[in-house]
């Protein structure tokens, strides 16, 4: 055999190896970044010392002085710090999510439910739902509920009744506020036993089905179960919780618990938008099932409801949880633009107010922004655990 | 021995056709549904006829404010402030350059379906956005400069929505490939930037656009308030544009890839003959999906101070003449949002139907 030995490359053979080359890029594409970030801060060095801007977090410190309509904290405008707003912020943007986040599923799931229903009309009316609310700028919603829907109600005097225990006028929604004695700590313990109980059952029960194939009721015993422990408690401790009710008094309200104009807009505003995405993903997931699925059960002689639980959401979740997941954390974005309408959370209050008091520009947009990329990055690290989770497992 | 006795005959089917039995199948097969069934028909009752009774029944069509008689819509709001809607501040002299634009670039679409010499076309893709520049701004062949500050209602949206996709789908392009990339240092650096986009809402990125931007650069540089949105805006888009790309360049088989380089094509080469107008082509409803959410997410730029289409509901409510009438200001805006989005979507699900060869 003629082994034809090849030609040894020669020096300009240099430039055309892969290899050399792709370092070369990779070096112009950083030593590039690296003149941006310089000549960026360099000139925002100079520009804040020419404007004779303070830098740095010590401005977190510093009296605030400035009211806010809704704490979940304790704040006073006159020694709470900016860092106290910061927070007080945050705990209302979280708040704003964990409602709209409950109500946008709710409603996502009848609405898509709603478009594979068999009923005509009931299908068509979720379809003229999903089409009307998702092509709708979600600003253009807000302000709506805010300037025309909330503005036109009426005012205390005058305020929407019922049964006197919850009232709704231009202040907001006034609901009676539960007050906690000192006992109603043994309901706190009560519920979180059965929370464990339960979840030890759910366990017990999953072994047994392993081992005999026998199904315990478990819904039905753990729902039973979660209501009835904390209830008994609430008696036997001599009923700790009591409500104290809205009364009007001269103009306004006293008592109670008052949810301003602001986030009742926002939460409308917010649920019934991402209500839309997710509808969307439960249809697209639950039509994902291939019918043969559903036939196979049936020939197997299962029960309705054994088919849906076992065969149909198993299969049908898989699709629909990423997609909604993703719609949790746009919905968290889209909090922000609470600022347009003034509610207290993050953006307002951070990039607004203080924005505007202390002038630290770099700095706050910086921390507002780290939020959020804190709250997307768990939403994604939670994402990709649900998806390791229910991967289909190969054998 | 077995005896055989006649069966009385069976009673012909019911009828499956017509309006009745469609009823029957579909709106009332059984009592679950049949209640479902009234309460759908009752929420129609109680939404549809005051609706149309507000939109157009008892709506005011035309005539002055003293005028109004009726409890309906007040149109005469809109026909009276239609400029400001449509133009903002744009001198009432100089409408006709927003609306030759809009005529340009549906003469340049038409064009575009038509002509099918590359040249043409690229010569046609970088011409159009400095010829509707030149119009819109002025300054240039004796037409008279008009400022940013000036630029308002639906064009100013449109402008703001014009150059988002169309100056972020070559960024968004090249943030793909760079994430698509075997190379450690680029793949980081773009997967590092889509990701902190897409982490942050918009209005952050607004904010920092307008405050933080100009410290960016030294003194000399005079920033323009509609620039640095459009910088924002571009920037945001171009994140979510590339994870758009990357899905289309994922569903590229690799055996294209290998063909191209098997062929000897360079990387570019590769990538602009082979590559990418099969993952362009693949990604078209994914990429319409995302200029229907930055259509919407135009409206933004209100925060920031700019007058858009949405924050003209709230100017031309400040008229002293012509005070509440937000209703009316923000139902024509949403009409307006709602037809462009439901168009672009329609459109987009059309696409995927064509494309979808599946049995």
């Amino acid at each position: 055999m003629n082994k034809t030995k090849l030609p040894e490359p020669t020096s300009n053979g240099f430039l055309n190896n892969p290899q050399n080359r792709a370092i070369i890029y990779q070096v112009a594409a950083l030593l590039f970044v690296v003149f941006l970030a310089y000549y960026f801060t360099s000139n925002m060095f100079e520009n804040v010392e020419k404007r004779g801007i303070t830098t740095g977090f010590a401005f977190l410190d510093n009296t605030a002085g400035f009211g806010i309509s809704q704490t979940l904290i304790e704040y006073s405008d006159a020694t709470s710090s900016y860092y106290d707003v910061f927070i007080v912020g945050l705990l209302n943007t979280l708040l704003v999510s964990v409602i709209g986040v409950f109500l946008a599923s709710v409603l996502g799931l009848l609405i898509g439910v709603g478009r594979l229903s068999q009923n005509y009309l009931i299908s068509k009316l979720s379809m003229v739902y999903i089409e009307t609310f998702r092509n709708i700028p979600i600003l253009l919603q807000i302000l709506f509920w805010y300037n025309v829907v909330l503005a036109a109600l009426p005012s205390p005097r005058q305020s929407f009744n019922y049964l006197d225990t919850l009232f709704l006028n231009n202040r907001g929604l006034l609901t009676p506020e539960p007050i906690f004695e000192s006992n109603s700590i043994f309901i706190l313990v009560a519920a979180v036993l059965a929370i464990i109980g339960v979840i030890f059952l759910g366990r017990w029960a999953k072994k047994r089905h392993d081992l005999t194939g026998e199904e315990f009721p478990l819904i039905k015993v753990s729902i039973t179960i979660l209501i009835l422990a904390p209830t008994l408690v609430f008696f036997i401790s001599g009923q700790p919780i009591s409500a104290e009710y809205p009364v009007l008094k001269g103009f306004n309200f006293r008592g109670g618990l008052t949810i301003i104009p602001e986030l009742l807009a926002l939460i409308f505003a917010l649920s019934i938008y991402t209500a839309t995405y997710i509808a969307e993903a439960v249809r697209a997931g639950i039509e994902a099932v291939p019918s043969g699925q559903k036939e196979a059960a049936k020939a197997l002689g299962l029960k309705d409801y054994v088919i849906l639980r076992k065969v149909v959401l198993p299969q049908a979740l898989r699709v629909i949880i990423p997609p909604v997941i993703n719609q949790y954390l746009n919905l968290v974005k889209n909090s922000s633009l609470a600022t347009a309408i003034g509610y207290p959370e993050l953006v307002t209050l951070f990039s607004g107010t203080t924005l505007n008091q202390v002038g630290q520009a770099i700095e706050i947009i910086l921390m507002t922004m780290a939020v959020y990329l804190t709250i997307s990055i768990v939403i994604s690290l939670v994402l990709n655990w649900v998806n390791a989770k229910m991967a289909i497992k190969g054998r | 021995m077995a005896t055989y006795t006649i069966k009385e005959a069976k009673a012909a089917p019911v009828g499956t056709k017509g309006p009745i039995h469609w009823m029957k199948h579909n709106l009332f097969p059984d009592v679950k549904n049949s209640l479902l069934t009234l309460v759908g028909l009752y929420l129609l009752y109680l939404t549809v006829p005051p609706f149309l009774n507000w939109m157009i029944f008892d709506a005011t069509w035309s005539g002055t404010q003293d005028e109004i008689t009726k409890g309906g819509a007040r149109w005469i709001f809109i026909s009276e402030k239609f400029d400001q809607f449509m133009y903002g501040f744009y001198p009432e002299e100089l409408h006709w350059r927003p609306n030759l634009v809009l005529i340009l670039t549906v003469a340049f679409l038409f064009s575009f379906k038509i002509f099918a010499n590359v040249k043409i076309k690229a010569a046609l893709i970088l011409s159009y956005p400095v010829i509707s520049f030149i119009l819109i701004s002025g300054g240039w062949l004796g037409l008279e400069t008009v400022e940013t500050e000036k630029w308002g209602g639906l064009m100013l949206t449109l402008v703001v929505a014009a150059v988002g996709i169309i100056a972020s789908f070559p960024i968004g392009i090249v943030l793909a490939l760079g994430r698509q990339s075997d190379m450690p240092i680029v793949k980081t650096l773009c997967v590092g930037f889509i990701e902190f986009i897409r982490g942050v809402p918009l209005i952050t990125i607004l904010f920092m656009a307008s405050v933080v931007l100009p410290l960016f650069f030294s003194d000399g540089i005079d920033f323009d308030k509609l620039l640095r949105a459009l910088i924002g805006i571009t920037l945001f888009q171009a994140a979510y544009i590339a994870e758009v790309v990357r899905g289309g360049l994922q569903a590229i088989p690799k055996g294209q890839y290998e063909a191209a380089e098997s062929l000897g094509l360079s990387y570019w080469q590769g990538m602009i003959l082979i590559i990418l107008p099969q993952a362009l082509k693949i990604s078209i409803p994914n990429l319409v999906g995302s200029f229907i959410s930055l259509f919407k997410d135009t409206t933004l730029v209100l925060i920031i101070g700019l007058f858009d289409i949405l924050a003209m509901v709230t100017l031309t409510n400040s008229d002293t003449n012509w005070l509440g009438y937000e209703v009316e200001g923000y139902v024509f805006v949403t009409l307006i949002y709602w037809v462009v989005c439901f168009t672009m979507s329609q459109y987009s699900k059309a696409i995927e139907r064509k494309f979808n060869t599946e049995h």
